[in-house]
């Protein structure tokens, strides 16, 4: 057994990556929530951004803190486009259909990755980002302290956009009750579009969250899908608050498994919280309905 | 079956049996063997994905455990590979029949069923790399020595004719479904299972029995993959990317059809072969198969044999 000073730093290593897997299952539990669209392709979408990210520094110099508005906003056009062209056209009928359309999707964007970056694994060295700061015992690098912060503070912001504004309203109204919605005059294609857009812009932010402290190859999408519904089943389909809680959690389960089971071994506590939860209380921690 | 159809069967079947006596090389036997065993591979698939309806993104792990089974029996404890072989279709089929039995219990269906079947290849993926008894992630090496007694062969030929048997075998489980009472009770759960259930199916049982049958298949198929290759590690033996294959070859074929995994095998050998001439860079075959999924699942829910049926349905054929 690991000593107190290595397990608390297990778990504050893991709370702080799962801030950014908070990010990431936003965007999927909002997805499902308005449009009940498994998005499959969330892990390669993560991935393209992440790639992005890299080449906005790599190629331009942008530091990737600075890139976060464009890469969000990026993202944000791209799943938009994605959703009118794509999935909303052709994602119709069986739920399993919709999973099959959105795994052809990221077939194509993980190949496509493939192809053109080739296979190799890209990191970007951002100077300031690697210094250490100090918590009491604990030393951890200032990217992860940032992207700890900046995903809840964009989370705390999305909740309150969704909560007070009009199109937040709006996606509400449609994720409760499509037809009443267009009944009282809500453009229901479009808040699924822009519902769409949302899901894919917190992963242009976590992807510049992510990219100071770690790296991306065309496999990453894989690495990521199963973490992101790992941690939306874990916090309940659709719910908000279950994303939060998922995300952490997962955070320190990965973080503590890999320290007590070896990092080969480790990795194994993501896939089993998931099967444990999907057999056990598929409604999730926080879910209701399914 | 009508006597046009017989004929085509039999044609069909001369000619397949006649392939690697035309084909110009080495390399192009070997193509027709990998299409043939992703035909079988995509068959397994077909039965639970395409006649009951469960689509399952982990399908990989039963032709792991059986390419794992039999490889620890022969190059561990120095079984044959022959008498390996039925035991790795045993596993496959008990490890289909435990996923089905705790999937479905749970009440998982859809998505759900899908996402879980990933997760359960993703722990078996692991476990294969940590253990001792499958050596981790160095994977396990079958000492080469051709003999057809030793399941090798210097002809790949041969190779050709076992996959083409094991083909056939595929091809008969799914035309005997496609009759039997069981079939017809598969049928009935994937249009609606609450109506199955209402008509007294007992549709725990049926999928989980399903299951295991469609893992046995693809259990069979791990031996013949790590005798046709002498080598396994976890990323081959469960690694996303097979189960990938499973699912598009018969979806692009088309899903719970007959010959709609043979057809998609065929199809994709042929894309895969085209992009593989075109450029040496990887990801542009399955860039295309992408396309083509999405395009299949939105446009033609049967797949490509469902272009065929629609013209012979056309013509005033039957039983296509």
């Amino acid at each position: 057994m690991p000593s107190f000073d290595i397990l608390l730093a297990g778990i504050v290593n893991g709370l702080a990556a799962g801030a950014v897997y908070v990010l990431v299952a936003v965007g999927l539990t909002l997805i499902y929530g308005v449009l009940h669209i498994v998005n499959f392709a969330h892990g390669s979408l993560l991935m393209l951004a992440m790639y992005a990210t890299y080449f906005l520094f790599a190629k331009a110099g942008v530091d990737p803190y600075a890139a976060l508005p464009v890469v969000a906003g990026g993202a944000f056009a791209l799943g938009y486009v994605l959703y009118r062209g794509v999935v909303g056209r052709f994602a119709h009928g069986k739920d399993e259909n919709i999973l099959l359309i959105t795994l052809g999707l990221s077939i194509v964007i993980d190949n496509l990755a493939l192809f053109l970056f080739t296979g190799d694994t890209q990191t970007i060295d951002v100077a300031h980002a690697q210094r250490m700061v100090e918590f009491g015992p604990l030393f951890l690098p200032r990217a992860k302290v940032i992207a700890f912060a900046a995903a809840l503070a964009i989370c705390a912001a999305l909740g309150l956009w969704m909560a007070r504004s009009d199109t937040g309203k709006a996606i509400r109204a449609v994720a409760k009750e499509r037809q009443g919605a267009r009944l009282v005059g809500i453009d229901v294609d479009h808040v699924f579009a822009v519902s769409y857009g949302i899901g894919i812009a917190c992963l242009g932010a976590a992807a510049c969250l992510l990219m100071p402290s770690f790296y991306v190859s065309p496999s990453s999408g894989h690495a990521f899908v199963l973490i992101a519904f790992t941690t939306v089943v874990l916090g309940g389909m659709g719910s908000f608050p279950g994303a939060l809680a998922g995300g952490f959690a997962i955070g320190v389960i990965e973080s503590l498994g890999g320290l007590l089971l070896g990092e080969q071994l480790g990795q194994i506590g993501i896939s089993l919280a998931f099967i444990l939860v999907l057999l056990l209380r598929p409604t999730g921690l926080f879910g209701a309905r399914r | 079956m009508s006597a046009r159809a017989r004929l085509l069967l039999a044609l069909g079947a001369v000619a397949a049996l006649a392939l690697p006596l035309v084909l110009p090389s080495n390399y192009a036997v070997n193509v027709a063997v990998m299409i043939l065993f992703s035909a079988f591979l995509g068959q397994a698939w077909n039965i639970a994905g395409g006649f009951a309806g469960q689509t399952s993104f982990g399908h990989v792990v039963f032709f792991g455990t059986g390419a794992y089974a039999s490889t620890i029996l022969h190059a561990t404890w120095g079984w044959n590979p022959w008498l390996a072989w039925p035991m790795a279709a045993l596993a496959g089929g008990a490890v289909g029949l435990g996923i089905g039995a705790l999937a479905f219990r749970a009440g998982l269906r859809g998505s759900y069923f899908a996402l879980v079947t990933l997760a359960f290849a993703e722990v078996f993926r692991i476990l294969a790399n940590s253990a001792e008894f499958t050596r981790g992630g160095l994977g396990i090496l079958i000492k080469a020595d051709a003999r057809a007694a030793n399941f090798q062969f210097r002809d790949p030929a041969w190779f050709y004719y076992v996959a083409l048997a094991l083909v056939a075998a595929s091809l008969a489980i799914a035309w005997w479904l496609r009759r039997s009472r069981f079939g017809a009770q598969l049928a009935a759960i994937r249009e609606n299972e609450d109506a199955a259930r209402a008509l007294g199916i007992d549709v725990l049982r049926a999928k989980t029995l399903c299951m295991g049958i469609s893992g046995a298949m693809a259990g069979a198929g791990g031996t013949f993959y790590a005798q046709k290759y002498l080598y396994i590690d976890p990323t081959i033996a469960f690694g996303v990317e097979k189960s990938v294959e499973m699912l598009l070859v018969s979806m692009i074929g088309g899903a719970g059809t007959v010959f709609g995994p043979l057809v998609g095998a065929v199809a994709l050998g042929f894309v895969g072969e085209a992009t593989r001439a075109l450029t040496s860079a990887q990801g542009l075959g399955l860039v295309v198969y992408g396309i083509i999924l999405v395009a299949i699942v939105a446009r033609l829910p049967d797949g490509l044999i469902g272009l065929f049926a629609r013209r012979a349905a056309r013509r005033g054929g039957r039983d296509a």
